[in-house]
């Protein structure tokens, strides 16, 4: 009796344990002034500082690579989610199947493929945008599904049907039916995308050139070639930046999932 | 008036097809150019070698690529397992119970959903390199991060918070009534467990599972981090195309991870709506 009770909280606090403890030695390894020696050796800020020389240029052109992907992931998933579901159905599914693919296929694999098509195409292949099609290849069905699934819990065809009897246009339906409904969605699906951009590896290790660093990328240069210190505090930096984005979008999906419900 | 109202009905129905048609437009775009087409180009180039549509075998007649193959299915089944044990244990209690701390608890399970792999198999050097936690505590030279088990735990980390997030949404959906039930006819916890709450929760768990072994299969980044002395199948993908420039095996090989990964989420989703893909 006592041990059907304790041991799954047991288990959930080991859990626990084995995801923060590692989160907390990388932030402590961040200030620390030698790691080696341990916290008695004193915390100092240089470490970031020094992450700050070495990799600024990466962080911000992950924070722009992550704007960009998020307005293109709007400008195609919205409309997009708007046809998918207005005509509902077989083709509708397909369709999703087929976006959805990046989801199922690793990042790997639809890197080796786009760099066979285009790697020839040197002004593109060389060029940051080639990074961001595969963000925006990778962070497009989060966005279509999002903002789909919004408007499948709503009643958008009565809504529309109601709205264009009183003499509507298409876009003007659009426009003032169905995209403030699905703003709910929208937020969601676009700190995901922002999150997953920011977060990217598997595609960009593969799509990026010496010159165009994202900040995962720098992380893995960090971490072969720095020392733990300076990998660590690019780790915390990182961390202060992604944990907080982690928390929006965990709370506008569940927020999002209720008011479809 | 009322003559005329027909055909303005047939113009803003034109007019409405010629709407969603452009919403469609984007995506049917972006999507040939840059999903359908280099798909078909990878198929192409997996069989751009001598060998032809032959390559397919030949992986499985080359003793490395077919360790590698047995090598990654081992490892992320072991790793579904443990976070099958591990996220159903603990997810059922926090799905359960109140108490103090439980917020704090599932925030920081679920938490590392997003978390690159690199930055994962740097956690895992931080726990269990030569300068990690277990070698500082620990008498003698514990270091076992480029180890199969650094592997195995990196996985873990980010299996745990994508499995226990189906359980308990699942869990949640479990009916009361039928626990009590089950306890009014005398059953203990564990009968209720095994009898009750498991059998519901099964096609969710499937679920689970299938997510957590393709994350599993598909990880680079992890093992990347860890430049682990085994070799799992994305990591030989990497050295045959960007080492040995073989990118027809590279592409071949590519092909049959993406269809295993594929096959297994489309399995998942069968089970239970929705997927939590991505990472590793």
């Amino acid at each position: 009796m006592r041990l059907t009770r304790y041991l799954p909280l047991g288990v959930a606090l080991l859990a626990a344990a084995f995801l923060i403890v590692p989160a907390i030695l990388s932030i402590l390894a961040g200030i620390t002034a030698n790691y080696f020696r341990g916290l008695s050796s004193g915390l100092t800020l240089r470490w970031i500082f020094e992450v700050w020389e070495l990799y600024a240029g990466s962080i911000f052109l992950s924070l722009w690579i992550a704007l960009c992907c998020l307005v293109v992931t709007l400008l195609i998933g919205v409309p997009a989610a708007y046809w998918l579901a207005r005509n509902p159905g077989r083709m509708a599914r397909w369709l999703e199947e087929f976006v959805s693919l990046p989801l199922s296929i690793p990042g790997l694999a639809l890197a080796l493929a786009l760099i066979q098509l285009y790697g020839s195409h040197l002004g593109f292949r060389t060029s940051w945008l080639f990074i961001l099609t595969g963000h925006v290849l990778y962070t497009l069905p989060f966005m279509v599904r999002s903002v789909q699934a919004v408007w499948a819990g709503m009643d958008l065809t009565t809504l529309e049907e109601s709205a264009a009897s009183l003499g509507a246009g298409p876009w003007q339906r659009f426009r003032d039916i169905a995209l403030p409904g699905a703003l709910p969605g929208i937020l969601a699906g676009a700190l995901t995308v922002v999150t997953l951009s920011i977060g990217e590896f598997n595609l960009t290790w593969m799509l990026h050139t010496p010159y165009l660093k994202t900040l995962p990328v720098g992380l893995a240069d960090a971490y072969a070639s720095m020392r733990l210190e300076i990998a660590s505090a690019y780790t915390l930096i990182f961390f202060v930046i992604i944990v907080p984005l982690l928390m929006a979008m965990q709370w506008a999906s569940d927020r999002a999932r209720r008011l479809t419900r | 008036m009322p003559l005329s109202q027909p055909s303005q009905v047939q113009r803003s129905v034109m007019s409405n097809q010629q709407f969603l048609t452009l919403c469609l437009l984007p995506l049917a775009v972006f999507s040939l150019a840059f999903l359908a087409l280099p798909l078909v180009q990878l198929t192409l180039g997996a069989a751009s070698s001598e060998e032809g549509w032959g390559i397919y075998l030949k992986i499985l007649a080359t003793p490395r690529y077919l360790a590698t193959l047995g090598q990654t299915v081992v490892i992320s089944l072991l790793v579904t397992v443990a976070a099958l044990l591990i996220s159903t244990t603990a997810g059922l209690y926090l799905s359960r119970t109140r108490f103090p701390g439980r917020g704090m608890l599932i925030s920081i399970l679920t938490l590392p959903l997003a978390f690159p792999g690199v930055v994962i198999g740097f956690l895992i050097i931080l726990l269990g390199g030569r300068q990690g936690l277990v070698n500082q505590l620990m008498p003698g030279h514990v270091v076992f991060a480029y180890s199969s088990l650094g592997l195995f735990l990196g996985y873990l980390y980010f299996s745990i918070p994508r499995v226990l997030l189906t359980v308990m949404a699942a869990a949640e959906k479990l009916d009361p009534a039928l626990e009590e039930a089950a306890r009014t006819l005398g059953a203990g916890p564990l009968r209720v467990l095994g009898d009750v709450i498991l059998p519901g929760l099964a096609p969710s768990l499937i679920a689970a599972g299938a997510i957590a072994f393709a994350t599993a299969m598909g990880a680079f980044g992890t093992a990347f981090t860890l430049a682990t002395n085994i070799d799992v199948l994305p990591m030989v993908i990497y050295t045959e195309f960007t080492l040995a420039a073989n990118i027809a095996m590279a592409s071949a090989l590519s092909i049959v991870l993406g269809l295993v990964t594929w096959f297994l989420l489309l399995l998942a989703r069968s089970y239970s709506g929705g997927t939590v893909a991505a990472g590793g």
